[in-house]
This record gives C-alpha cells, sequence and structure tokens, in this order.
C-alpha cells in the first residue's frame, strides 16, 4: 500500500471515528437499541432467595449493631464499583449511556452480566486471584510462568469454570509447567539455588490454607500460634501432603520431562525439646473425617479435602474474598483469617449457596451485587456515614483503589468509547506499557491487597504532575476525549456533564455545573480545549476519582 | 581527657580538635539521621571488609593497611582504608536467611518475614519516632524525610506505618526529578488547586466527611504542593557542589547518590537509603569486586570524610552492608555462593565508637564465629544511637504489639 493510501485510510478512520463520538457526547444521545442479555449462569430470578436471605441477614446484623442502613446510591455509582471490582476500570461514557438507555429495573443485573460476559472481567479477575495464589513476583526463571498460569486463570474464569475443579487442578496437577499452567501453583515455591529442585513445603501450605481456607496455619510454622488454635504439628502435617512432590526436570532419569509429579519422601521435623528428628504424616488440621484414604496421591488427597462440600472453610474463604473485591473490603478481615465458628451469617447465607450451586463465582457475585447492602450510599444525611456503619456494610466502605484501577481509570476517563481487548493492538501495546510504569511508580500493594492504606505524596506528583495524566488530558483531538469534548460538544453544558460522566461516572451537582460551565463561557478554539484539560485534570486529582466509593 | 587524646595521637589536628569537642560532650545529642549504603546482591566478605589475604579462601585477594594498627581491608578499598580510624566494622555478623528477599527483609526491617505483618525499614521507624525537624536543619523538613537513591526491588517500606512511610525514590540525582513540575503556569496551577479542585472536593465530601477526611488525599496533595515549591529540593541537586567535593565522591551514579545523601541530611532527613547493587557474584567474584569496589571505595570514603570536615558525622550514621555475605569456598565458575554465617557490616558516626573491630572469622572458612551479632542487634543498636527506645512497643494494625527492634544493644559499639 502506498503511502498516500495509508493517510487517506487513517483519515478515514479519524473521520468515521470522531462522527461516533460526536453522538456520545450528546447528552440526549440513546443507542438503538439496548444490547441483547448475553448468556449468563445467574438472573436475578435465580439469585433471588439468596439475596433475600442476604438482605435478612445483614439487617439483622445492622440492628444489632444500632446503626441504620444508609440511602441507596445512585444507579450509576453502584454500576461504577461493579465496573471498578470486574474490569478494573470505569465505564466509558458509551457504556454510560446504554447503561441509562436500558430499562430501570435490573439495570444493574444486566450491567453485571454483560461485564461478566466480557472478556476484560476474567482478565482483571485472574490478576487478582493470582496475587492470592502464587504471589507477584516472576517467581524463578524458567521453573514459573506468571504470565502463562493467569492467561490459564483467566481462561477458566471466563468459562466460569466450577470454582472447586479450578483449586483441585492448582493443589494436584501434574505435568510441566508450560503444558500445564495450573501445575505453576507448585513450581512458584520452587527455590532456583536449591539443587534437590523440591517445591517449598511450607510456602505451599501456607498458601493454600490462606487462599483457599482463609486461615493462617503459616503463623504456626514457627511456633503455636499465639491467639488462635493452630499448633505447629497442624501446620507440619498440612505440609506433608507436599512431601512427595517433586520437579522431575532436572534430574536427568529415564524419563526426564514429567515436570511436577509425586514421587517419594517424607517430610521430617526435628523436635526442639529432644532435637530428634521424626517422620511427619500428612494431617488435615481439622474435620480430618473428610480426608479420603485413597488414591495414593497425596496432594490428590489434599485437594479432595479442601474442597470437600462440607468443608465450610472452603466456600467461606471464597466468599470473603469475593466480597473484598467487590467492596474493596473483606467481610471478615483480614481478607485470609476467617475463624472456623462464628462467622457472620451473611457470610454462611452466600457459603452454603455456593457450595449448592456448584461453586458458581458468577452467581457468587450476581447474589452480592443485587443485594441491598452493595447498593447503600457511601454517603449519609447529616452527619454522614459513621465508620459503624461502614464497618457493618450499612453504608459502601471508602477505599483506595488499587494502582492498576487508577491507571485503567485514568485511561477510560480519557477515551469516549470503551478500552477493551478489541482495541487495536498497538493501543494495547502502549497501555501495557504505561500500565507497568505507571503500577510501579504508584507503589503497588502487592499480596497484601486489602490493608487500609491512605494516598502517598508520590501517587499525588504522579497523578498531578505525571507523563501519562499529562498525555491523556493534553490537547489531542485525535486520542482525548477532554478536546473531543471541547470540539464536540453542543454547548458548555454538555461538555461539562460529559466530563463529569466519563471521570467520575457521575453528573455534576447544580454548584458544580454552575462553577465550570462559568469557566468554559465564550470560549474558543485552543482556549476552550484548555479549559476542558483544566476541568479533567481537577477531576482526575479529586478524592472521588482514587477511591472507590 | 588528655589521656583520650594521647590514645588518639595519630589523628591529623582537625580530627584532634574534633575527638576533643565530642568528647566535651558527656551527655551528648543522640544521632539525627542514618545513611545506609546498601550492598544488594550480598558483597564478599573477603574482598571488602575482612579479607584473609594469604589463606586459601582468599581466592588470591590481596589487602592493605588501614588507619587502624593491625587491621586489613581488601587491596579494591584503598581510601575506605584510610578512613578507617572513624569506621568501626562488626565481622561477625550473623543472618538466619540466605535467601535475597527474606535476607534484604531481614536486613532492612530487624526482623524475618512474617506472612502476617510487614515490618517497617528502620528509616520508616525513624521518622515516625523522631519529630519534622531534625537538629541538623534550620526549620522543618517538608520534603520526604525517608529517601531511596537508585532503589533496588525491595527498596525501603513503611511496612505497617503505613505507605506513608515509604522512602520516597529517586535515581541518579544526575538526572533531573520526575513529576516536581507543574505542567501549567502558576495562575492555572493555583486556580486548578484553590478553586476548582474544592468545588468538587466539597461535592464528595457531603454526607461523607469523616471518611473523606480520613483519606488524607488533600493534605497528601497540600504536602505534594509544598514539595515541589519547597527551596529543600535544592537539597537533590547536586550540581550546585563544587567540583572537587564531587570529585571526592567518584565518577559514579552511586558516588552522586552519596554525595546527595549528605546534602539530604542537612535538610534534615532523617533516613537515606543509597543502593549499590551487583554483589550477587556466583560467576567470576573476583572480577565483579573490582568493578564494584570502584565505586563503593570512593564513595564510602568521601563521604565519611565530607561529613567530618563538617561537622556532621557527628550526629549521622553511615551504615555499609548487604543482605549477607559470600562463601569462603570459591566454586568452579570462580563465583562465591550465599554467606549468611559471618560477614561484615561497617558502621561510622552518631554516637557509634569509632576504630572497633568486632568478632573475626575462621581463617579456613569455617561456619562458627565466636559472639555473632545479628540484625535485629544492628537494629536495636541504631536505635538506641538515635535515641529511640528500641523495646518501645507499637500496636501494629493486627493488634499485636511489636517492638521497634527485637535485638540486644551492641554495647560494645557505643562511644
Amino acid at each position: 500500500m502506498g503511502l498516500w493510501a495509508k493517510n487517506l485510510l487513517f483519515a478515514t478512520v479519524v473521520l468515521t471515528g470522531l462522527g461516533g463520538m460526536a453522538y456520545v457526547v450528546r447528552p440526549g444521545y440513546r443507542p438503538g437499541r439496548p444490547e441483547q442479555l448475553p448468556a449468563v449462569h445467574f438472573t436475578p430470578s435465580e439469585v433471588q432467595a439468596t439475596v433475600e436471605g442476604l438482605n435478612a441477614a445483614l439487617r439483622q446484623s445492622w440492628q444489632t449493631a444500632g446503626v441504620a442502613p444508609a440511602p441507596r446510591a445512585e444507579d450509576l455509582a453502584i454500576a461504577r464499583r461493579i465496573s471498578l471490582a470486574l474490569t478494573g476500570t470505569i465505564p466509558s461514557l458509551e457504556e454510560i449511556r446504554k447503561f441509562e438507555a436500558y430499562p430501570g429495573e435490573g439495570r444493574l443485573a444486566w450491567w453485571t452480566s454483560h461485564l461478566l460476559a466480557d472478556r476484560r472481567s476474567a482478565d482483571y479477575l485472574a490478576e487478582r486471584f493470582t496475587r492470592a495464589y502464587v504471589g507477584v513476583v516472576d517467581g524463578p526463571f524458567l521453573l514459573f510462568r506468571r504470565r502463562r498460569f493467569r492467561i490459564w486463570l483467566a481462561d477458566e474464569l471466563y468459562a466460569n469454570r466450577p470454582y472447586d475443579q479450578l483449586v483441585r487442578d492448582l493443589i494436584a496437577t501434574d505435568g510441566v509447567w508450560t503444558d500445564r499452567p495450573a501445575a505453576n501453583f507448585i513450581t512458584a515455591t520452587i527455590n532456583p539455588d536449591d539443587e534437590n529442585n523440591k517445591p517449598n513445603v511450607n510456602a505451599l501450605a501456607g498458601r493454600v490454607t490462606r487462599a483457599f481456607l482463609g486461615i493462617r496455619l503459616d503463623c504456626a510454622e514457627c511456633h503455636d500460634h499465639p491467639f488462635a488454635a493452630w499448633k505447629q504439628r497442624d501446620f507440619q502435617g498440612l505440609a506433608a501432603f507436599f512431601a512427595q512432590t517433586e520437579n522431575a526436570l532436572f534430574r536427568g532419569e529415564s524419563k526426564p520431562f514429567q515436570g511436577i509429579r509425586e514421587g517419594s519422601g517424607e517430610l521430617e521435623a526435628e523436635d526442639y525439646a529432644t532435637g530428634e528428628k521424626h517422620v511427619i504424616a500428612p494431617a488435615a488440621p481439622f474435620q480430618p473425617e473428610l480426608l479420603p484414604s485413597a488414591p495414593e496421591h497425596r496432594r490428590a488427597r489434599l485437594a479432595a479435602w479442601v474442597t470437600h462440600p462440607e468443608n465450610k472453610a472452603f466456600a467461606r474463604a471464597t466468599v470473603n474474598r469475593i466480597w473484598a473485591l467487590l467492596y474493596g473490603r473483606a467481610l471478615v478481615e483480614p481478607v485470609d483469617d476467617i475463624p472456623l465458628d462464628d462467622v457472620p451469617a451473611a457470610l454462611d447465607v452466600l457459603a452454603d449457596d455456593f457450595s449448592a450451586h456448584g461453586y458458581d463465582l458468577r452467581r457468587l457475585i450476581g447474589a452480592i451485587v443485587l443485594s441491598e447492602s452493595f447498593a447503600r450510599d457511601s454517603a449519609a444525611d447529616d452527619e454522614g456515614a459513621s465508620e459503624r456503619q461502614e464497618q457493618t456494610f450499612a453504608a459502601f466502605p471508602l477505599t483506595r483503589l488499587r494502582p492498576e484501577q487508577v491507571i485503567g481509570a485514568v485511561w477510560q476517563a480519557a477515551r469516549l468509547s470503551t478500552v477493551d481487548d478489541d482495541s487495536h493492538i498497538l493501543v494495547q501495546l502502549t497501555h501495557y506499557g504505561e500500565t507497568n510504569d505507571f503500577i510501579t511508580r504508584y507503589g503497588d500493594a502487592g499480596e497484601d491487597e486489602f490493608e487500609p492504606q491512605s494516598g502517598t505524596i508520590p501517587q499525588r506528583l504522579l497523578m498531578m504532575n505525571g507523563d501519562l495524566v499529562h498525555g491523556k488530558i493534553e490537547q489531542n483531538p485525535l486520542a482525548n476525549a477532554a478536546t473531543q469534548l471541547a470540539w464536540l460538544a453542543p454547548d458548555d453544558q454538555s461538555a461539562v456533564e460529559g466530563a463529569y460522566l466519563a471521570v467520575l461516572t457521575r453528573r455534576p451537582t447544580r454548584e458544580e455545573a454552575d462553577h465550570f460551565i462559568a469557566r468554559l463561557r465564550d470560549s474558543h478554539g485552543d482556549d476552550r480545549a484548555r479549559r476542558v484539560e483544566d476541568l479533567y485534570w481537577t477531576l482526575l486529582n479529586s478524592t472521588e476519582f482514587s477511591w472507590n466509593h | 581527657m588528655a589521656a583520650g587524646l594521647g590514645a588518639a595521637s595519630w589523628l591529623t589536628p582537625v580530627a584532634q580538635l574534633l575527638a576533643a569537642e565530642a568528647e566535651a560532650k558527656s551527655s551528648r545529642e543522640p544521632a539525627q539521621s542514618v545513611i545506609l549504603l546498601w550492598l544488594g546482591g550480598g558483597p564478599s566478605q573477603l574482598e571488602t571488609f575482612d579479607p584473609h589475604a594469604g589463606k586459601k579462601i582468599a581466592g588470591g585477594t590481596k589487602a592493605v593497611d588501614t588507619a587502624l594498627k593491625g587491621v586489613q581491608l581488601a587491596e579494591g578499598l584503598p581510601r575506605v582504608a584510610e578512613e578507617l580510624g572513624s569506621i568501626s566494622l562488626i565481622r561477625s555478623m550473623r543472618s538466619k536467611e540466605g535467601d535475597h528477599e527474606r535476607g534484604v527483609y531481614l536486613a532492612k526491617t530487624g526482623y524475618r518475614p512474617d506472612p502476617t505483618v510487614v515490618h517497617p525499614s528502620i528509616g520508616a521507624v525513624c521518622c515516625h519516632e523522631l519529630p519534622a525537624k531534625s537538629a541538623i536543619a534550620k526549620t522543618a523538613t517538608d520534603i520526604p524525610r525517608h529517601i531511596s537513591i537508585l532503589p533496588d526491588n525491595w527498596p525501603a517500606r513503611g511496612g505497617y506505618l503505613g505507605g506513608e512511610y515509604d522512602a520516597f525514590k529517586i535515581h541518579d540525582p544526575q538526572a533531573k526529578l520526575e513529576d516536581l513540575t507543574a505542567r501549567v503556569d502558576d495562575a492555572r496551577q493555583r486556580r486548578r488547586l484553590a478553586e476548582d479542585l474544592s468545588v468538587v472536593e466539597r461535592a464528595f465530601a457531603r454526607g461523607r466527611r469523616r471518611a473523606a477526611e480520613g483519606t488524607l488525599h488533600r493534605e497528601t496533595i497540600e504536602n505534594a504542593r509544598i514539595m515541589m515549591t519547597s527551596a529543600q529540593l535544592k537539597a537533590f541537586d547536586i550540581s550546585q557542589e563544587p567540583e572537587n567535593v564531587r570529585g571526592m565522591y567518584g565518577d559514579s551514579s552511586f558516588g552522586r547518590g552519596c554525595l546527595a545523601a549528605r546534602r539530604l541530611i542537612e535538610v534534615g532527613v532523617r533516613c537515606v537509603e543509597v543502593t549499590l547493587g551487583g554483589w550477587d557474584s556466583h560467576i567470576n567474584n573476583h572480577e565483579v569486586h573490582k568493578n564494584l569496589n570502584a565505586a563503593l571505595d570512593p564513595a564510602f570514603a568521601g563521604l565519611i570524610s565530607d561529613l567530618r570536615e563538617r561537622g556532621l558525622l557527628e550526629n549521622t550514621i553511615v551504615v555499609c552492608g548487604g543482605e549477607f555475605g559470600r562463601s569462603p569456598d570459591i566454586n568452579p565458575l570462580g563465583g562465591r555462593d550465599h554467606w549468611p554465617h559471618n560477614f561484615t557490616v561497617a558502621l561510622a558516626g552518631g554516637g557509634i565508637r569509632a576504630g572497633v573491630v568486632l568478632g573475626e572469622t575462621d581463617p579456613d572458612g569455617g561456619r562458627e564465629t565466636p559472639n555473632p551479632k545479628s540484625f535485629p542487634d544492628l537494629h536495636a543498636t541504631l536505635l538506641h544511637a538515635l535515641g529511640i527506645d528500641p523495646a518501645k512497643e507499637v500496636i501494629t494494625p493486627i493488634g499485636r504489639p511489636l517492638k521497634l527492634a527485637e535485638g540486644e544493644i551492641i554495647r560494645e559499639l557505643l562511644a
């Protein structure tokens, strides 16, 4: 193709693109027909009974705590929460128009289904789960492919594979980690400096109990747990399930390329008092009756025990983690330290439903987001929402967005259409590089993702003065929503409203509208573009933008 | 006093004067700041602070005499050797961690990694425990008081004290600081911050006053703004130093980092970590150390003499070391492997006794060391020198009270 042809093609793409945008920025714009409900594994009517059970349990806890529920939040605010939790970004102006065109009743269910069917959700949730499963570091070179693992996990989540099956794969898979990505759960713990190439049984025991059972048995690695009932023997017994796991790649045997498999060997522990070594037999730390005696494969036995329908800790741990992903705060804190007895009734309503309905993550997510609690405002009248209201989920808790949510939101706010996997490959590549750089500098929260945190000075400097934000708001009619709004919005009011919707997913209050409309009045050309850029900068640097609410 | 000076008769006249001054202060002021020269990857004690020239384990590495009689350093550190009268060595450091990440964690926090809590680094503890105004500085510090220059994968963290105590990270001080300049002119910036943002914040705080205040978002923006316009930012700019001072530190990013560290201490920064990485010499140990010592030697020696000449060494502690040492045996690739059993950490200034060499290693490379010292001991000693009680307990977010440091103060190092 000649150069002129390329230029012509480029011009055509730009013009049709901008033409399309012109509709989106008009306040009266309604897409022709709401898109069809995608095939999902939950429908509002199907989860209705569960939602009612959850509502009743929470109402009871509000009554006990003596708190009144906050008023209902705006639908758009709820849509923003769902979007941040599932896709790690905010809704685009294009999506907001579609959302608002959908009939009020059933709108949030449609929105949730729409996002759950979107590959972006699988990708984002996979990253969040990967943190809990294998941590944030890239791990031993060659032995662990974090990216491969995450893509596999995203595929499984996209297919809505029953969660118990998925977890059994993680614990019990044999094979080479490139061919069987689940095996990375095991290989991630191999210390490359260790000649034996053995997975770290203690690290695995810690991961399994925290990620899948919501208990911190690893505190008992070195000593008996100071508060909980866990003894060092409990931890060792669980670790012993991995004692025969080996990596058969580097052993130079007749069939060398087997990867992770079960071999032989026993876990030995030293008795501190006597100094004697003794063999530790694999043992479940609780409910030993659920542990199958066969097969020989130790990890398969452990996997069956962990995911046994009567092992409530498994369903509770999963519910608590999904809850934390949706609210930014776990129902029982910390997210991976849930007592075996005495849990909130709401947790068990969901946990029972989860195990009774095939460990269906989409159904679980649907039940939570349709609950009365999830729809509470983070603001209340008079004195405002109290800490107690937030703690009991009678008001939506304010939590800091994760770095990738912030950058995802900056990215989306700067585009009027939806940024997704269908975007041009170049868009994705730039996105990827910028994402990593931004996350590093913003400060990754690591694995402790639900620890309450306040913001830092480097984060503010990055948002106020950094290249990324500047590049996304400076005058650029081809790429940036701020300039497009300045150029294409029919009047000042719709420019201001468009910016508020695109950045904060809401309309301006009367005071805000008056203030910013006055800023834009009688402005033209470059000057107008700069003023909308100022508006964008202001919204991006607000508390509201960087926090979930 | 006369006896004290007599014993130090080899000191230069200036040093003698300073030593006399130091002795005159019987109840000395605690140290104000810490500079950590972080040798990431685990330097070999044999090619740095603890040579065994002539022994099999030296692998041919020679040694040089130092300002301390009977004490030698490896041949790559001749200038540090000249300054050793101001420095002390703990040659019997022992770590319980032989893995880099875990070892760095233990070295920087004084605690072994614990899945239930993230401990703060020493710099975070200093900032948490000490007031905003350092006795060294004329005014309170309005730039971050905890700074990491040339950070590697594991820069100093705030841990359970919070992200606001994380080290502020900068790269080679030769480069302009990132993100500190507003993108628009003053008038526009003022309008954005003072007028426009207030309107949006007011709307958000309605019905959320307590929670919105709890985010500290507005304070953080204000602190960022103060920092952007602070005169103390000049402390990062080493081009303001005369040529001869810059020359003292050597021509390397690490040397420039050490010079910036001194400038930062002067405006009251509590802790600066300057990283020189790459010591993980599993292959070609001697070559790796030769190259890195070339950067370390002038930077460390230059920093000590510069601090001393400015009278800053009295209230600034300099710590130099890595997460562990390297094996006495040389592997088939000419490398040395991880060796947490006995290695050296160097210390100077801030009320740490000068010229002490504590502990010794087996000339045949044995694992045992008499009187081993641990990182928790080192942390307790540093905190003590800073006037912070290491036994003070802080309630962590999980409700567990933890001591600031759980080791024993190394009394032999206290002046």
